[in-house]
């Protein structure tokens, strides 16, 4: 019995490790400067949640990066044409699966890397990143810390304290809300932080908050709701996941709470519309992107999403388009961008050209200012039409200050 | 014949130990070149973090392992004790100058001193933050152990399963204490910590050169800590453990005090969970509540199963398979290609699939893991070796003068 | 007095239906732990795979042969599951067949995880149970209503198939004295596969509740609810069926009740808290019998 099995762990391990060789080996060369060895191949990193909390909107994202990909297969660096191959890797939304999986990253010789949704795990994975001297572009993860005080992390969305202050003044503007209920989930950085600065900027408004947090893998939020209008809320404010999101859409319309939900970008997605679908409830949430800005890119990405139904399936089922994809396929040309100002694939390389990179994209121009941050200052508002099943463009926000 | 036998068998303890310790001088040295002298490539990008991570769950699920499999008592906290030792470390060791970038929405946090950047002033940069993690991850340990001699009071009053459901329960009641925003000066509420010392900090200088000690640096903690389980295991104390779990009526009746040892072995457990928590801190540059849930404690059950319960060699190896197989080598798994093929079932999660499927095999099949309960040991093979050699030499003899007996002890 | 109903009856009423829905699935781990000692940690999961077939069945299937479906799956997926990964173990000692079952339960999360591609799943509309009542001054789906009443009458049935049966009495026989029932003549592996098909089945029909109710199934579904409910059934008294019922509803309502109150954080430490608190206090739960350890 033991030697079957000595012999059952030494075949396992032998046959892990000739696997193991077999892919990691295209990759050995690619990393450093030496162009000549690599071929004419350059890694673009994706890091994204396929799957956990965010899985959802990690998948909208990748495929937004997945059809750049196909639009745009090569790039000229110094004079000579690379194929671009995305490596992918699921972080699983997950700050302790963060670091493993930006390790492979690496390994695969990834010049640059495009991510992350969810702001938790690209606080997570920065140091990784940053002691491997590979520069990242956040592509909706809207906490401050990412960038704060690195060199390496850039980002090509609004931040935070932006997006929370936007849809203060829209929840005060439009909604003539006085009194917001606020809902995160314990535990997840990017609620939290919002909920935060929408606290803030609503107080300084004269609106009258309540927070609440639910824990992770709760599902019955009808406590929180009643909670809320027991406070008699105007307005519900809950920047959730979507997975949540689809709960708290359903039983808000089960209890009838009568009033607005307000989200941010996490709820711009088709799954939220599906909840909602001729449901009486209105939803509202700030975004990158409104259908309709560059109908030869929807065109485009939609029959891209048609032509497989893997990506129909990864997309949630139709070919609505999601901000965070527009972000994505953004991210994807501003990698390019940034290999191209670099004149080389070496990743130091790229991280010195990245501050400089300007890049025209379909969600608005990038330009990185201060701390790697995109320089953004106005933000879309949709609301979802329960009718049609589609967003509606309601007004374009910006900070007064 | 107890003398007999010691006298022949202590050659062999003696050239045992002597492998083992030149096995560890050779894995140092080699540790010590990872570090510092390696090219970079696709294949020690991935061996690095492996082996820390392997070093350190091997001392967490040595550390379980002396509950569940030396002690007989089946607790499902470990991954609450290694929230509090991973806390506990952060919060000692933030430098006070990003207080206020880590504790954004908390003012700044309530503990504004930092020991690794205390030390660092006093005795320079590198001993500083040398020695500072190291009395950080010893107070880790300690906080961790204070919580469990506290819990410990109600909770070993019960029985087998209801011990595990207790524990698993304090556990995701620590978890909702250390998310509560109520704390939020301390804790940093949901929030990750950050910016604390890591393993790429940990240094030292000769002369003028700076060597790195990013791998050795767990290694070393982790070596240390199961070699003080292994002594313990294997003292007067070690003995009454085990003899609480082979039957607890009887080592009563023997005179042990049953609640004292369970919570001597409940608290040097959670110490060691609380170091490895602390060096897990340290290996994520980040922590943050939510990934301690009770996942973490299956996972570690997980691995002291693969390896063995009761073997403490065999927690280490089950260990370095279990992640060197997740984190690295069954990747491909994930990635929808084999050997240039593509191969459509290989998608997201199929590596997890894969996975739990030979752990059911394990637990089905090979219940008794790698190693089973013995240990891996040199003087141990050499005594086999000759063993058999004496015996074939035996047999030989016997075949050849026909009627000698043949039969040796 | 209107105000505060009003205030305070939604959170009563999700209490309720939730308890009721703790408690389907709560009788399936007492009824196993009576005659097994087993804490089957993958029942919990069953619920959420049962949520899935769902999911899936009523992508080509109408709904009411697919509830159907959902309920037999289930069963089978039980059974097997004791035949595969617990009757192999059963003179293991009980912690193996613990690992066992948190293998399993490991399995049934990752293989979901596979089959979903980590998306959460919308969970199909039952018309009849997510229209809308208004009770007083709440409003809420009708599986609020349904849910208490449902459990009741299957909580009264299973107890008389327990005490006027013939394999309710194996059943009982079984749970108070393995062995001697055994040589007794009772054929044990019967009654502990109808024993599985008896949860797996109440945990289907607690799926659909739970799932009408919260519409979305993501692999972890299952975890806090099936530790909630094993949390039920351990203050209700392991083995008791009306003390599992009982045991859900104070959980469910008092979970709602700290949420009503603000301390939302700690609404499943609450739970956890009664755990150790039970255990300490009484550690035979409230209907529980006592038993005597032998040596």
């Amino acid at each position: 019995m033991k030697k079957i099995l000595a012999l059952l762990l030494a075949g396992c391990m032998a046959f892990a490790l000739c696997a193991c060789g077999t892919p990691a080996e295209p990759a050995e060369n690619t990393d450093g400067d030496n162009a000549e060895a690599s071929g004419d191949t350059v890694v673009i990193g994706v890091f994204e949640p396929l799957s956990g909390d965010n899985g959802a909107g990690g998948k909208q994202e990748a495929l937004g990066m997945q059809y750049a990909n196909s639009v745009a297969p090569t790039v000229d660096i110094g004079g000579k044409t690379y194929n671009v191959k995305l490596e992918i890797v699921d972080n699983e939304s997950s700050t302790d699966k963060a670091v493993s999986a930006a390790n492979s990253l690496i390994s695969k010789g990834a010049s640059v890397v495009l991510g992350t949704y969810g702001s938790s795990v690209a606080i997570a994975a920065s140091d990784t990143f940053a002691q491997a001297g590979v520069p990242a572009i956040g592509v909706t993860c809207t906490n401050p810390q990412i960038t704060e005080g690195n060199d390496h992390y850039f980002r090509i969305c609004f931040l935070d304290p932006f997006q929370g202050t936007v849809l203060a003044n829209f929840a005060k503007e439009n909604l003539n809300a006085e009194k917001v209920y606020c809902l995160g989930q314990l535990g997840n950085d990017y609620d939290q932080g919002l909920v935060n600065y929408f606290k803030q900027a609503a107080e300084e408004l004269g609106m009258t908050c309540e927070v609440a947090s639910f824990p992770e893998n709760n599902s019955d939020f009808s406590s929180y709701l009643t909670s809320a209008k027991n406070f008699g809320a105007d307005v519900i404010f809950a920047p959730t996941s979507i997975s949540y999101a689809q709960l708290i859409v359903d039983q808000a319309v089960a209890q009838g709470v009568g009033v607005p939900l307000l989200a941010a970008d996490t709820w711009d997605s088709n799954k939220i519309l599906g909840a909602a679908q001729g449901k009486d409830i209105e939803i509202y949430v700030s975004t990158f992107y409104a259908e309709g800005g560059d109908p030869e890119f929807e065109k485009g990405f939609k029959e891209w999403i048609k032509a497989d139904s893997n990506n129909l399936t990864n997309n949630g089922g139709d070919d609505i388009i999601a901000a965070v994809s527009v972000m994505g396929y953004d991210a994807y040309f501003t990698a390019l961008e940034a290999l191209k100002a670099a004149g080389s694939i070496d990743s130091k390389a790229v991280m010195a050209a990245l501050p400089n990179v300007t890049h025209s994209g379909v969600s608005g121009d990038i330009a990185f200012g201060e701390n790697g941050d995109a320089v953004r200052d106005t933000a879309f508002i949709k609301k979802a039409n329960v009718n049609d099943n589609v967003w509606d463009f309601v007004t374009v926000q910006s900070v007064k200050k | 014949m107890g003398k007999k036998l010691k006298s022949t068998m202590a050659p062999e303890k003696k050239i045992g130990s002597l492998i083992a310790v030149v096995l560890l001088v050779v894995l140092y040295v080699f540790l010590f070149l990872l570090d510092n002298a390696m090219p970079v490539n696709s294949t020690t990008t991935m061996l690095i973090p492996v082996l820390k991570k392997g070093a350190i769950y091997a001392l967490v699920c040595v550390s379980m392992n002396l509950l569940n499999g030396f002690t007989g008592l089946f607790s499902l906290g470990q991954a609450g004790f290694m929230l509090i030792g991973a806390y506990a470390f952060a919060i000692f060791s933030i430098p006070a100058a990003q207080h206020n970038s880590v504790y954004q929405y908390f003012e700044g946090g309530a503990i504004q001193f930092s020991i690794p950047e205390a030390l660092s002033n006093a005795l320079g940069q590198n001993a500083g933050n040398f020695l500072g993690s190291i009395i950080c991850i010893i107070i880790a340990g300690l906080v961790a152990a204070v919580f469990a001699a506290l819990i410990g009071i109600p909770v070993l009053r019960l029985k087998s399963d209801y011990l595990a459901i207790a524990t698993l329960g304090f556990a995701e009641i620590i978890r909702a204490i250390f998310q509560w925003n109520g704390l939020g000066k301390i804790t940093n509420g949901s929030n990750l910590l950050r910016k604390y010392t890591n393993f790429h900090d940990i240094k030292i200088q000769v002369g003028g050169t700076i060597f790195q000690l990013d791998t050795i640096f767990p290694f070393l903690i982790a070596t240390l800590s199961i070699m003080i389980i292994v002594l313990l295991v294997n003292s007067s104390y070690g003995r009454a453990f085990k003899s609480i779990r082979d039957d607890e009526v009887a080592a009563e009746a023997m005179g042990i005090n049953l609640f004292k040892h369970k919570m001597l072995a409940f608290v040097i457990s959670s110490f060691f969970a609380g170091v490895g928590g602390a060096l897990l801190a340290m290996f994520q540059t980040t922590i943050q509540a939510a990934p301690f849930r009770s996942t973490m404690t299956y996972e570690i059950l997980l691995i002291v199963v693969i390896g063995g319960i009761g073997s403490i060699t065999g927690s280490c190896i089950g260990s370095f398979l279990y992640i060197a197989c997740s984190e690295w080598w069954l990747r491909f798994l994930d990635s929808g290609s084999f050997l240039g093929m593509s191969v459509p079932f290989f998608r997201d999660g199929f590596r997890k699939v894969v996975f739990s499927v030979i752990i059911m095999i394990i637990v089905l099949f090979f219940s008794r893991g790698i190693m089973g309960d013995k240990e891996l040991s040199f003087s141990g093979m050499l005594r086999k070796a000759r063993k058999r050699k004496e015996a074939k030499a035996a047999k030989l003899a016997a075949s050849t003068n026909g009627k000698e007996d043949g039969s040796h002890e | 007095m209107s105000e505060f109903l009003s205030a305070n009856l939604p959170h009563l009423l999700s209490g309720i239906s939730v308890g009721g829905q703790y408690a389907l699935i709560a009788i399936g781990y007492t009824m196993v732990y009576g005659i097994l000692r087993l804490i089957n940690f993958a029942h919990g999961d069953v619920f959420m795979v049962a949520g899935l077939i769902m999911v899936y069945a009523t992508a080509s299937l109408p709904i009411y042969i697919s509830i159907i479906l959902v309920v037999v799956v289930t069963v089978i997926l039980g059974v097997l599951i004791e035949k595969v990964a617990y009757k192999p173990l059963r003179s293991a000692p009980r912690m193996s067949v613990m690992i066992s079952a948190i293998g399993v339960s490991y399995l049934l999360q990752n293989c979901a995880l596979y089959f979903t591609g980590g998306l959460p799943q919308v969970y199909p509309d039952i018309s009849f149970l997510t229209k809308l009542v208004h009770i007083g001054p709440a409003t809420t789906k009708m599986v609020t209503v349904v849910t208490p009443i449902l459990t009741l009458v299957l909580v009264i049935l299973l107890v008389l198939l327990i005490k006027r049966t013939k394999i309710g009495m194996a059943m009982r026989a079984v749970s108070k004295d393995f062995e001697t029932s055994e040589l007794m003549g009772i054929k044990i592996n019967n009654v502990i596969s109808m024993t599985f098909v008896i949860g797996c089945a109440l945990a289907a029909v607690g799926s659909i509740l739970y799932f009408s109710n919260y519409n979305s199934v993501i692999p972890t579904s299952g975890a806090m609810p099936g530790l909630k409910a094993f949390v039920a059934a351990v203050f209700g008294g392991i083995g008791s069926v009306p003390g599992a019922v009982v045991g859900a509803f104070v959980i469910g309502i008092c979970e709602n009740i700290i949420k009503g109150i603000g301390l939302t954080e700690f609404s499943d430490a609450f739970t956890f808290v009664l755990l150790i608190v039970i255990l300490l206090v009484k550690p035979t739960g409230i209907f529980g019998e006592k038993s005597t350890d032998k040596v």
